[in-house]
């Protein structure tokens, strides 16, 4: 590597990794609950497995986010990080705290949990994906601001680049927009509403400007491709973003209580989000085919091409799927919905913060590239990972589609919990794909321990 | 004819083209917008007929006519520029800006009277459409007066020449397209029956 302090990208790597592998045992018990709803039951009830489940989706790649920014910002400004220090001590923090909140998910109930964690002070517990307690969230702005503070500092300092104003930009939205997390007001609607907020402008608007920002980043270093080039692509990109994603929160607007233009905008604006994404598969092909170098590292251009393309799956054709109101009004809160979830959270977050960690670990470890053994071994688990991620999302298409049928669609509908009796077989083919998820996942972990000849530096 | 020294050939579009990509995102959702409202004006035509007619139409007209003769100024800005002239260029464009100015104003007035009149998006389908199209639009010509300003600010300080000048085509490419969607939305909206 060419700056030391880019060393502090391999802690945050490595429990990045770890908290992924506890996401996927926690998916795939829940999974199972799907299916055999008394498994490891009262132990781990599903609601409890479903919020680790989730949080330390976010929790990784929060991780993931903040490892590559530790390591790419230095390279892009040319200069060390303001403070490995700072950096060091955030990530223990982060760390203590995830593990101590996990572990009071698990082992507390969560009426008491919120009662020892003063929510009564600051009501904001409870809600999907929000329901760490006060403590944990004042924690997370605190670990967000420290990330921000150390990175923006350092760009100061240095050489400024798109990529860096990006990624900043993207940052200072996500801190920001945690904020409203804090904001739980009693009207449900107004709840809601601003919920989608941190859930909706994060990961449809401000995480891809850091999608966007990394998936530049290490296009550059593998294609060696004019940083001209990708900057303008990457500018282009993150403003269809943003002119497409920001009012595209009315496509969670249609039916909690917000006024009913919300189902235009809502609808128009959102069908038009799978456009960026388009244009990031066709940039990250471009550049790939106009490559001016081999990079030795073949497992980490594979890992930023699956990015592009996954990401154009799962987010934009499932997202467009349902997104429109009149289709949305059967669909809404289905298994569709899961399928789409699934799909874009791998495609579009899991997959760019491996290709980070695929291009920058092995110069991490003091080499430019992993050796042939190892690198092949990373390439069967990414088509693992992704080939049984695209058919947990086709299962999970197929029980939405049936559920919609059966449960509103047909002239004699049948309740909820009828229905998912009906549709077992798609869960059951789901948990199987899960398996299959985890042994890529496992063989990705084994990749780092395979030992060989590796390429030294040009 | 004698081969052209700049750097943009006839046959390529003008101005950077990433601009385009823009011009052809917006045009599409612009697109969509004006196929929705036509979509839902079928379903209660008596409805949208009898909104219309609360809107001003001379002030549609007037703001119309600012637009298209701004956009003639951009052209002569572009056509001044192609021959080296910053200050005339600059000219040209403050035109254009003013007139910018003109149409936001007439613009605010129409809004102020139909706020005025209580009447939001949620009073009726025509009234979303009608708020939200040049609620956007009205967007885009601040955007459009914002770039207008800064190839100004440049030529001014004599930042173009015969050789380069594929910012101000640019920020023109961008101005066209704000005209241009108003003279779609403009028969649409405010008198298509």
């Amino acid at each position: 590597m060419k700056y030391k302090s880019q060393a502090v990208a391999k802690l945050y790597f490595i429990a990045a990794i770890g908290l992924f592998l506890g996401q996927i045992l926690f998916g795939l018990i829940m999974g199972l609950q799907y299916v055999v709803g008394d498994f490891l039951f009262p132990v781990i009830p599903f609601n409890v497995a479903r919020m680790v489940h989730t949080n330390l989706l976010i929790v990784w790649l929060l991780f993931g986010f903040m490892g590559a920014s530790y390591y790419l910002i230095p390279e892009e400004s040319e200069t060390e990080l303001y403070s490995p220090k700072l950096a060091i001590i955030t990530f223990w923090i982060f760390l203590v705290a995830g593990a101590v909140t996990v572990l009071g998910y698990l082992l507390v109930p969560y009426a008491s949990l919120a009662k020892w964690t003063g929510n009564d002070l600051l009501n904001t517990m409870g809600r999907e994906f929000l329901e760490q307690p006060l403590p944990t969230k004042v924690g997370i702005v605190i670990v967000a601001l420290s990330w921000l503070f150390n990175i923006v500092m350092t760009v100061l300092k240095g050489r400024k680049t798109a990529i860096s104003i990006v990624l900043s930009l993207g940052m200072l939205g996500l801190a920001v927009f945690f904020l409203f997390s804090f904001y739980n007001p009693v009207n449900l609607v107004k709840d809601k509403f601003y919920w989608w907020w941190v859930v909706h402008l994060w990961v449809e608007g401000v995480w891809e400007l850091i999608l966007g920002a990394m998936l530049a980043f290490v296009l550059i270093k593998v294609t060696g491709v004019d940083r001209e080039v990708v900057e303008k692509w990457l500018y282009v990109i993150i403003t269809m973003t943003l002119v497409t994603g920001i009012i595209g929160t009315g496509h969670h607007y249609f039916w909690i209580g917000a006024p009913a233009y919300w189902q235009w905008w809502g609808s128009v604006f959102s069908a038009l989000e799978p456009i960026p994404f388009l244009m990031m598969t066709i940039f990250a092909f471009n550049m790939v085919n106009k490559r001016r170098r081999e990079h030795p590292n073949k497992a980490a251009v594979l890992w930023a091409l699956g990015t592009s393309v996954m990401a154009f799956l799962g987010a934009g054709l499932w997202g467009f799927l349902h997104t429109l109101a009149p289709i949305n009004y059967y669909t809404h809160g289905t298994q569709l919905t899961a399928a789409h979830g699934h799909l874009a959270f791998f495609g579009a977050y899991a997959l760019v913060v491996l290709t980070m960690i695929s291009y920058a670990m092995p110069i991490l470890r003091g080499r430019a590239a992993n050796p042939e053994r190892a690198q092949i071994m990373e390439m069967w688990s990414f088509w693992l990972m992704t080939i049984s991620m695209f058919f947990i999302a086709l299962f999970l298409t197929g029980a939405g589609i049936v559920q919609v049928w059966l449960q509103r669609m047909s002239p004699t509908p049948m309740s909820f919990m009828a229905v998912q009796d009906q549709i077992s077989i798609f869960y059951w083919a789901r948990e199987g794909a899960g398996l299959v998820f985890l042994i890529g996942l496992l063989l990705y972990i084994g990749s780092f321990f395979v030992k060989g000849e590796s390429r030294a530096f040009e | 004819m004698p081969p052209a020294i700049n750097i943009n050939n006839q046959d390529d579009l003008p101005g950077d083209f990433a601009i385009w990509i823009f011009i052809f995102a917006e045009m599409l959702a612009f697109g969509v917008l004006f196929v929705a409202y036509a979509f839902s004006r079928a379903q209660d035509v008596e409805l949208f007929n009898a909104s219309q007619l609360t809107l001003s139409r001379i002030s549609g007209a007037i703001n119309t006519l600012v637009l298209i003769t701004s956009s003639y100024f951009v052209v002569q800005g572009v056509a001044a520029i192609k021959r080296g002239l910053n200050k005339q260029c600059a000219h040209w464009l403050t035109g254009a800006f003013i007139l910018g100015g003109v149409f936001v104003v007439i613009k605010m007035v129409e809004f102020h009277a139909k706020f005025a009149a209580d009447i939001t998006m949620s009073t009726n389908n025509f009234y979303m459409f009608y708020l939200s199209l040049t609620f956007f639009h009205f967007m885009h010509v601040l955007m459009g007066m914002v770039i207008l300003a800064m190839i100004i600010m440049k030529a001014k300080r004599g930042g173009y020449s015969t050789q380069d000048y594929v910012g101000v085509e640019t920020g023109a490419s961008f101005w066209h397209m704000v005209d241009f969607l108003w003279i779609i939305l403009f028969p649409l909206v405010y008198i298509i029956r």
